[in-house]
């Protein structure tokens, strides 16, 4: 246990300070005012993040098990900051149940097994992080016990959840068949492209995709999004698939780089599909709920049209692009959550009128639906705009045909949702929703920034200086 | 004051007072806001007269070639060594023409917004929105590169939405703002698509640079992008030019996108004058006007594109304009038309000494027509305040009620139609000129089109203030309605006058295609025809529609199915109806969503219960459906795995 241990392992060393600190707090019995606690555990998670600032430097670990560079230090305070947003927007729902500092730890073992694997060297490190962040999430999702479809959905994710895992394993141990090595390094060097190989890609390829939700390994995505609390779905739509996002480009970057035609060829199927079927389910959904959860299979889509362009461009435009979203995301079922908070419901028939009702909430979220959409000058648009310049780099002209297609018919479902708020009568007068302290922040931190975000050069400069091609 | 402290104080201008008016909102007094809207307008209007002034006589011209002059402007985002989108002023002729035109309009209908919306519940964010879009319009034409032109492109399709929805209860103008939106987003897909692909091209976002490296033939650039890869007989850069038009004829309404317009006209009707007949649809032709040099060099096959599309609509538009009796929808389909000839001027155009009098010709025609058209919705509007109705039926007679309204509107009229001084027929005599001398199928198409354009817009005129005295009266009597409308009136009467002068202007001398400065010739021989024939077409106006009479019956049914079709708008709404609804919806959508709700989700909503929660239901229920996820995630694995295997092994 040197020095470099500590420093290289901070972030997992915060994660791992602050769920002792939660333990700690459940046996002296902290939950028993709610308020302070939730208002304690939100400004440690504030503090997490300002932490995850303070620049570090690169290295690896455990005979190249583990490794951090400034790039995965980003992704991981990407994720510490939707994390913190998510624990604002859910301080109503917290308020009002019972075990939130279960909620925290699992939350946040579930985080640090994401950190794990954003920094894994080896795929086994890799395997075990993705597992850590899966299982934690199933308990999460069933936790409005009482509820039917919560239960259900907790369920659901873990069957298929295992059933993927499985599938992925056997990729992995077919790939160290052929190898003969699971290193990052080792395999990136003596890949050959055979039979062999590509089947063993092909199954490791269905774990993430699992995880991202990309057609046709999606199905569960809208049963377990509708049936979780709000603030799980948008962990589940923002952190998890975050993560694996990341990690999958590095993978095919780095582990697959020698596959690239192949990896190219198949991942700009899956995007077309992606994007198409998502669009096509979002058009007549009814419940909000599995409106984003269909739209955000569509927005993973568009994140495979930059992933293919397989340069440091690419790679950037994808983590601006994550960063961005975590915003839109974040205030979208943060509005939402509030107002089933409020009323139970999450049917869309709810959200007519709303801007009548509550024109603060009504254009929080259409600010982040219209950046979701891609429309300028909202950060959402730039986000798009370099997702499919980098898709143009690697001259993918027919991925690129139906994303713009797609682009209009994503445009065609959030406008909806607008209309919807602004132009409906409302059937049942919602009345004023209640917000709080804490929701406010973090619904004008995400207007801001999906506001301001596309015009700060700096932030996209930034990412950019990090990134590395294939 | 410099340049560019004025420049910025005219772009910004307008966005500070949208700011300030939608943050304070109602807290303003109605009078207050409004004030505060014409008052940064009329700072802008002379801010932007100064510029025209500085840039024609005084720093623009180096050797009589206007230069392009680009004060400001900033790196913004870096893609790549090669690749930057920056922002910044760009000004050149048009940009300076485009300036002034929108900021006069802009403030005219600031001004008769006074009266017009006078009492509405909004009023204030109704003056935020014109701000707005203001803001964004000035910010389109100055945009240094194509990148911020699309920004500015999207924010003026959003601030129009705005105020085409702005009776927001009107179920109507919400589908029509709906509409409008998505039409014209669906051709802003073709401009980002053709952005992407010239930037890819020419290694460059930049206006200047992009025109430098496309528009000579022997540039690597242009040689790379024009000869390679062929679609249908057509160059990269050909289709990357058809795209960007794909987008400009979204915006500007050019047949078959031009569903939208009309029924834009459910916004307010000063918004219609200043949005859909002065400024924002006029932004297609400035696209193409901006992007002349490439189109005219380097894509004459795009060029030929532009034109036929713009000759087609023209006369289209103009068939339907003589069918409706909506005054705004004549409007509109004439507003169409009206582009539609700045279009195909462009089309026929070419370059070189002797063939780019189309290009002078079509800006010219843009600044004529803004302050006639402007000018015929701003008195639309005025009978539709005093009438309170859209509808022909509801009018005629109203010369003696309105006499201001009646002698602005038909100066205006007069103009429109081309007959001799008035400024519609120095501008229109220039583009038929420029036609007969390149196509003679399209100068025979326009100079018919002409024709019809007198007649709609005369049966319009006469229609509206002579035929037979309306039936209905709206108990104002037979009182002068206008004498309370003073904000009304001084916009009618400044732009009756622009619409009568803006003709003697010497425009060649101003704008050209390589900005040098021309004379346009003038053709005595050309002009009689158009001349001849506007006066055919006020003629029958005249003889159908000054009294009552059954004669306009007659000649409709001789018609008969055709008119049927024209009235009817030869049904293009209904087409993409059937394409949307049925096809789009029916076959792909709402198969989608069953299959969503009963194969995945139906399974459990449909067979469990509450009370069912235990373990046997669970197991029933829950193992298919997780069997049907793992079949599909099974069934995704092998499928690329056997892709992947038959490709590359």
């Amino acid at each position: 246990m040197n020095l470099e241990t500590l420093s290289l392992l901070r972030f997992e060393w915060v994660i791992i300070g602050i769920i002792f600190v939660l333990l700690v707090m459940k046996l002296a019995d902290a939950d028993a005012k709610v308020k302070p606690m939730l208002t304690a555990i939100n400004v440690i998670l504030l503090a997490n993040f300002l932490l995850g600032l303070v620049p570090m430097s690169d290295g690896s670990l455990f005979n190249n098990f583990f490794r951090s560079t400034s790039l995965i230090v980003l992704q991981k305070n990407i994720l510490n900051l939707g994390v913190l947003l998510i624990s604002l927007t859910a301080y109503r729902y917290l308020s009002n149940i019972k075990n939130q500092i279960e909620y925290y730890i699992l939350m946040l073992t579930s985080l640090l097994g994401m950190f794990v694997m954003i920094s894994s060297g080896h795929v086994l490190m890799l395997y075990l992080g993705l597992e850590m962040s899966t299982i934690p999430v199933a308990a999460l999702v069933n936790y409005n016990r009482k509820q039917r479809n919560s239960s259900e959905a907790g369920l659901k994710l873990i069957f298929s959840s295992a059933f993927s895992t499985g599938v992925l394993l056997f990729g992995i141990s077919m790939l160290y068949g052929a190898v003969g090595s699971l290193d990052f390094t080792t395999i990136a060097c003596n890949l050959e492209v055979n039979a062999l190989t590509l089947m063993a890609f092909a199954f490791i390829l269905g774990g993430f995709a699992f995880k991202m939700s990309v057609v046709p390994f999606h199905l569960w995505t809208a049963d377990v999004y509708e049936g979780a609390p709000v603030s799980i779905t948008s962990f589940l739509s923002v952190i998890s698939k975050g993560s694996v996002i990341f990690v999958f480009m590095s993978a095919l970057y780095s582990l697959f780089g020698h596959m690239e035609e192949a990896w190219l060829y198949i991942v700009s199927i899956l995007a077309i599909i992606t994007m198409t079927v998502g669009n096509l389910f979002t058009l007549r959904q009814q419940n909000i709920k599995r409106l984003l959860a269909f739209s955000s299979i569509t927005q993973v889509g568009f994140v495979l049209v930059g992933i293919a362009g397989a340069s440091a461009m690419a790679n950037s435009s994808v983590i601006y692009f994550v960063l961005i979203y975590v915003l839109s995301n974040v205030a979208a079922f943060g509005v939402i959550g509030a107002i089933s908070d409020t009323n139970g419901n999450e049917t869309l028939s709810a959200y007519k009128g709303l801007y009548k009702s509550n024109p603060y909430l009504a254009l929080i979220l259409s600010l982040s639906l219209f950046s979701l959409a891609g429309v300028p000058p909202t950060a959402g648009f730039f986000g798009k705009l370099f997702l499919l310049t980098s898709g143009m780099g690697n001259a993918l002209y027919v991925v690129l045909a139906f994303a713009s297609i797609n682009l209009v018919i994503s445009l065609y479902n959030y406008l909806r949702v607008v209309k919807t708020m602004f132009m409906d009568e409302a059937e049942i007068e919602l009345g004023k929703v209640e917000t709080n302290f804490p929701l406010n922040i973090a619904l004008i931190v995400c207007a801001t920034g999906l506001i301001i975000i596309g015009f700060i050069p700096a932030i996209y400069n930034y990412i950019s200086s990090l990134s590395y091609g294939i | 004051m410099n340049v560019e402290l004025s420049l910025l104080i005219l772009l910004f201008l307008p966005l500070v007072s949208f700011l300030f008016l939608s943050l304070n909102g109602k807290r303003l007094s109605p009078a207050l806001a409004g004030m505060i809207g014409i008052a940064s307008l009329s700072v802008v209007t002379v801010l932007s007269l100064i510029t025209a002034y500085g840039y024609f006589f005084e720093y623009g011209s180096v050797a009589d070639v206007y230069q392009k002059l680009e004060p400001i402007k900033y790196e913004w985002l870096r893609f790549n060594e090669n690749l930057s989108i920056d922002l910044g002023v760009l000004l050149d002729p048009i940009s300076v023409v485009m300036l002034v035109v929108i900021s006069f309009i802009s403030t005219m209908v600031h001004i008769y917004s006074w009266n017009y919306m006078h009492g509405e519940e909004r009023f204030q964010m109704y003056y935020a929105y014109l701000s707005l879009f203001t803001f964004s319009m000035l910010g389109l034409v100055v945009a240094v590169n194509m990148f911020q032109m699309y920004i500015f492109w999207e924010l003026v399709g959003v601030s129009s939405f705005l105020l085409i929805g702005f009776y927001y209860t009107k179920q109507s103008a919400i589908a029509a703002a709906k509409k409008a939106f998505i039409v014209t987003r669906f051709a802003d897909l073709g401009f980002l698509v053709g952005i992407l692909l010239m930037s890819n091209g020419a290694q460059t976002l930049d206006f200047g640079v992009l025109i430098e490296r496309l528009s000579v033939p022997s540039s690597p650039f242009t040689i790379a992008m024009s000869t390679g890869a062929t679609f249908m007989g057509m160059s990269a850069l050909a289709w990357g030019l058809i795209l960007v038009f794909i987008g400009g004829a979204g915006k500007s309404a050019m047949f078959p996108l031009h569903i939208w317009l009309p029924d834009a006209m459910e916004g307010p009707t000063p918004v219609s004058a200043l949005i859909h007949a002065a400024t924002m649809v006029v932004a297609g032709v400035f696209l193409v006007a901006r992007l002349f040099p490439i189109f005219a060099i380097s894509a004459p096959d795009a060029l030929e594109v532009v034109a036929y599309v713009g000759a087609f609509t023209a006369l289209f538009a103009a068939v339907i304009a003589t069918t409706q009796t909506d005054i705004k929808r004549v409007l509109a389909y004439s507003t169409i038309s009206q582009i539609a000839y700045m279009m195909f001027s462009l089309g026929v155009a070419g370059w070189g000494e002797g063939h780019n009098e189309g290009y002078t010709a079509s800006i010219f025609h843009l600044f004529t027509h803004a302050f006639f058209k402007a000018l015929l919705f701003l008195g639309a509007g005025a009978v539709i305040h005093a009438v309170h109705s859209n509808e022909m039926a509801d009018m005629g007679g109203l010369r003696k009620k309105l006499p201001i309204t009646h002698y602005t509107f038909l100066i205006a009229c007069l103009a429109i139609a081309g007959v001799p001084f008035f400024s519609g027929f120095y501008s229109k005599e220039a583009i038929l000129s420029a036609a007969f001398h390149d196509n003679k199928l399209i100068y025979g198409v326009a100079l018919f089109t002409s024709g019809l354009t007198a007649f709609y817009m005369f049966r319009l005129y006469f229609r509206i203030f002579w035929y037979k005295e309306a039936k209905a009266d709206h108990g104002h009597g037979h009182d002068n309605h206008e004498s309370h409308t003073w904000a009304m009136n001084i916009p009618l009467i400044l732009l009756a006058i622009a619409a009568f002068g803006a003709g003697y202007i010497p425009f060649g001398h101003f704008v050209s295609a390589d900005r040098s400065q021309v004379e346009l010739p003038f053709h005595l021989e050309l002009a009689i025809p158009p001349v001849a024939v506007g006066l055919i077409g006020i003629l029958i106006a005249y003889m159908f529609f000054v009294k009552e009479n059954v004669k306009a019956l007659n000649v409709q049914q001789s018609f008969g199915a055709f008119y049927k079709w024209a009235y009817n708008k030869f049904y293009i709404d209904e087409i993409y109806l059937f394409v949307t609804k049925k096809v789009l919806f029916n076959l792909v959508g709402r198969p989608a969503a069953w299959f969503d709700r009963t194969i995945v989700n139906g399974m459990i909503n449909g067979s469990a219960s509450i009370t069912a929660f235990s373990s046997e239901s669970i197991k029933k229920i829950q193992s298919g459906n997780v069997q049907t996820y793992a079949l599909y995630f099974l069934g995704g694995v092998l499928v690329v795995t056997s892709l992947l295997i038959y490709y590359f092994q």
